[in-house]
């Protein structure tokens, strides 16, 4: 090792090459180890659809409640519909302890790998270049060369560190709150197969191989939130997710196809070079961006495909906390600081993807502030500062997008983790007395803190995060990201842009102000939520009261560490105002990846002036502590009533319950007209008509037809056969004296 | 000479074809099949004058198939004649798929 090592250093190649960082390829490898493990244990026992996942039987009451909701009513206790006895002996799967220490086990080797990894990138000083790993050639097309190669570079370190620590985190939670699943082993392959692929799409070094993982992150997306499958309502939200992203999928098709055509590189280095002859702010560029932001909008759930993500919510909290929030919904922002060199030159195309999120991000908010359903109000909080991400990266201030990325990882996993935690407590104790009322909704909680006290000083830690308060992680992310806006709005190339007439600056004190509300109100519906959870009489029930406990340290271990993560996670991008540490951490380890974009579309403005930065904090400190107060006041626990008693909501809090009604004019507007005519035109009119009728049945009716023509010749009389003989013979002997 | 026999057999062939054609008693489409073969015969015996002893023995094959076919053919008349009571070939129509 030691000669190679040093013959690599004479030949100049790149400082990684035989470090540990050659061992990328295990790191995926190792949760695909576990799937195909825990996937032949699932496949070895037999399924029994008994009761025991940990939210479960209180499906039919349930249902009924909720059926005025559409199709977005999907939760975690509809598994397997209630059988009326809640009493059957919990079965827990035979080869749960295998399970138990495989699915974890390959994703802590995972994750200290990727740590290895990483102090071997911190131990090889400057790295401009990215370590780039071939491993076959994939795809030799014409002049089309893919390789399947991994690209080991800042950007991707960070995205593996993010995605095998946390879902290490989520891992050992799930080994209690699954633990009476019957379906055990299946949920762990399921979830180690989707950190596989989520590590091939952050590990990809092109674009094809990206959308490998980027579709496979979706497979098991589908597979997870129809994991209690029986439940129709789990699959029909499977189904809506699998679906949605669809069509955002195609957009990152036609993005690929189009750079193909202009580049003739699929590869980051040969995009990244092949940009520099395309023209600024070009017809190409900018539509190859949008086309990637379309197939980012639907896997990071903004407007208009947003949808599938609060229904997502049918699949077990574990999921919740991994794939929608913490990793897979952030793919869309990973795919846009990855393509930063061309976001970077289509300043409309970045217009348009500040305005989306930032729509997205008050949108969304404004909903999460009428939820009832404790994972619902989470999912929205997610769509919501999804985009904060998106109007980050949108912004060209792709550090600042990528450093919520990681807060939000840390805060919003800790809150799903939570709410995972409530909702294991509430469904024990409902199950203990046979009760059916609803475990996920609020109205039904309250008061949980003197029975759950890990879990509520954790998730206020989470709160207090994600509202913007310092020194916690979510202050210093959202700050940086609203600070960066507001200078870019000031001076830079997207300023300069116009979209709709509209000049580009507008636009963005536009998205700046519409961040502001969002924060304000993630402030007070992540402050109603706690009130309403933790605070206030308990709304339990009586009986059910002596069963409230906290959950087993399996699950209150990742809490604790993901409460530190919270609350310290700041310090690794801290602002020049704040030197409690290093300064700028994060954004110097990704200067290689996205420093030179984010000058560009700086376009040499200097930095904002010190006065109006302490503004702009002051601002959003006192817009968070504004929201808090506002929720801390005006919402009294003590009136609220559980969900069988309570009333309808009236006026704009109904719109604002039932989402804006945006399922239900997507169902008027797109899925019925499709439905319609796939029904009518394609099923009944094509299929049954066109291909069945003329072509199949057709086809042989005309064999039959012909058939009887000739069966008209067999009459069986002699004479008639001999004049078509002696017929025959004259006309042979005719076609030959003709010749 | 040759022309004059190729003539003849040629009148008899065609005989032969208008009466397997027109006729319906078995028996008599029988033998116009026979009066067909005899013409083929003739040809045989006609071009063997110019050609070579070769069609002279071809022609003691044709007898032989023939005196075999009449054996058979004329027993299947009788069967039939004995089934049916018929040796009309308009009512004999079993010959089909």
């Amino acid at each position: 090792m030691i000669p190679l090592l040093q013959a690599a250093a004479t030949a100049g190649t790149h400082p990684l090459t035989g470090t540990i960082a050659e061992w990328v390829w295990l790191v995926p490898l190792l949760p695909l180890l576990g799937f195909v493990i825990n996937g032949a244990l699932s496949l070895a026992s037999v399924f029994h659809a008994g009761p025991g996942d940990p939210a479960l039987a209180h499906g039919e009451a349930h249902g009924v409640d909720d059926g005025g909701h559409g199709h977005a009513a999907a939760h975690d206790d509809d598994a397997h519909g209630a059988t009326g006895d809640d009493h059957h002996p919990v079965v827990r799967h035979r080869f749960a302890g295998v399970a138990s220490i495989v699915g974890p086990g390959v994703l802590i080797l995972s994750f200290l790998l990727a740590a290895a990894i990483f102090l071997a990138m911190r131990g090889a000083g400057e790295m401009t270049a990215p370590f780039i790993q071939r491993y076959f050639s994939w795809m030799p097309v014409g002049d089309m060369h893919i390789d399947a190669a991994f690209q080991l570079d800042q950007l991707s370190m960070m995205m593996t560190l993010v995605v095998t620590g946390v879902g290490m985190l989520i891992h050992l939670f799930s080994v209690g709150y699954m633990q009476d699943d019957p379906g055990y082993p299946r949920f762990f392959a399921y979830l180690n197969l989707f950190v596989f692929f989520m590590l091939v799409l952050v590990l990809a070094g092109n674009y094809p191989l990206l959308f490998i993982g980027w579709e496979g992150v979706g497979v098991c997306s589908y597979l997870l939130i129809g994991f209690w499958f029986s439940d129709k309502v789990n699959s029909d939200a499977g189904k809506k997710a699998f679906i949605v992203n669809r069509i955002g999928d195609v957009g990152f098709l036609i993005a690929m196809f189009m750079m193909f055509a202009n580049m003739h590189a699929l590869d980051f280095t040969g995009v990244r070079e092949g940009a520099a002859s395309l023209p600024f702010g070009g017809i190409v560029v900018t539509t190859i961006c949008l086309f990637l932001f379309l197939g980012c909008a639907g896997k990071s759930a903004q407007i208009p495909l947003y949808t599938w993500l609060p229904d997502a919510m049918a699949g077990p909290t574990p999921v919740s906390a991994l794939i929608h929030a913490a990793t897979m919904v952030t793919a869309g922002v990973y795919l846009i600081a990855r393509t930063n060199v061309l976001f970077s030159m289509a300043p409309v195309a970045q217009l348009v993807v500040v305005i989306i999120g930032a729509l997205t991000a008050i949108f969304a908010a404004s909903i999460g502030l009428k939820q009832w359903d404790i994972k619902k109000v989470l999912a929205y909080s997610t769509v919501s500062q999804l985009g904060y991400m998106f109007i980050g990266v949108g912004s060209g201030a792709y550090v600042s997008g990528l450093f919520h990325l990681v807060t939000h990882a840390f805060f919003k996993a800790l809150l799903f983790l939570g709410s995972g935690s409530v909702i294991f407590a509430m469904h024990r104790a409902y199950h203990h007395t046979d009760n059916h009322d609803d475990a996920q909704d609020m109205r039904n909680m309250g008061g949980l803190k003197q029975y759950m006290p890990v879990t509520f000083w954790l998730m206020w830690i989470a709160t207090l995060a994600i509202a913007g308060i310092p020194p916690f992680a979510g202050f210093f992310s959202k700050d940086e990201i609203l600070g960066g806006l507001f200078a870019r709005a000031q001076h830079s190339t997207i300023a300069s842009a116009s979209l709709f007439g509209i000049p580009g600056s507008g636009w963005l004190y536009f998205a700046y102000l519409l961040g502001l509300v969002a924060a304000f109100m993630t402030a007070t519906y992540m402050t109603r939520m706690m009130i309403y959870t933790f605070h206030g009489p308990n709304r339990t029930g009586e009986k059910e009261r002596g069963h409230l406990a906290e959950a087993p340290w399996i699950m209150t271990g990742p809490l604790v560490v993901l409460g530190i993560l919270s609350a310290i996670g700041g310090w690794l991008n801290l602002p020049e105002f704040a030197p409690l540490g290093r300064v700028g951490a994060l954004e110097h380890w990704l200067d290689p990846v996205v420093g030179e974009s984010t000058a560009r579309v700086m376009a040499g403005a200097g930095e904002t002036s010190a006065s109006l930065e302490y503004t702009l904090v002051g601002v959003a400190i006192l817009i968070a502590v504004g929201g808090i107060a506002l929720a801390w006041t005006r919402l009294k626990p003590e009136s609220l009533v559980p969900k069988r008693e309570a009333a309808p909501e009236e006026g704009f809090e109904k719109v604002l319950v039932n989402k804006y009604y945006v399922d239900e004019i997507y169902d008027k507007t797109i899925v019925e007209p499709v439905v319609g005519v796939s029904r009518g035109l394609l099923w009944r009119g094509i299929d049954a008509g066109l291909i069945d009728g003329v072509g199949v049945n057709g086809s042989a009716y005309l064999a039959r037809f012909v058939g009887w023509i000739g069966s008209q010749f067999q009459s069986g009389q002699l004479g008639t056969y001999a004049w078509v003989l002696v017929a025959g013979v004259l006309a042979v002997l005719g076609a030959f004296s003709i010749r | 000479m040759l022309a004059e026999a190729l003539f003849f057999s040629a009148v008899l062939f065609a005989i032969g074809v208008v009466g397997v054609l027109t006729r319906r008693n078995a028996i008599i489409v029988f033998m116009c099949v026979e009066l067909m073969l005899n013409a083929v015969n003739l040809t045989f015996v006609a071009f063997a004058q110019s050609y070579g002893a070769a069609g002279q023995v071809f022609v003691f094959f044709v007898m032989t198939v023939a005196a075999a076919e009449a054996a058979v053919g004329l027993a299947i008349i009788i069967a039939l004649f004995r089934h049916r009571q018929t040796v009309d070939l308009q009512n004999i129509n079993l010959l089909k798929g």
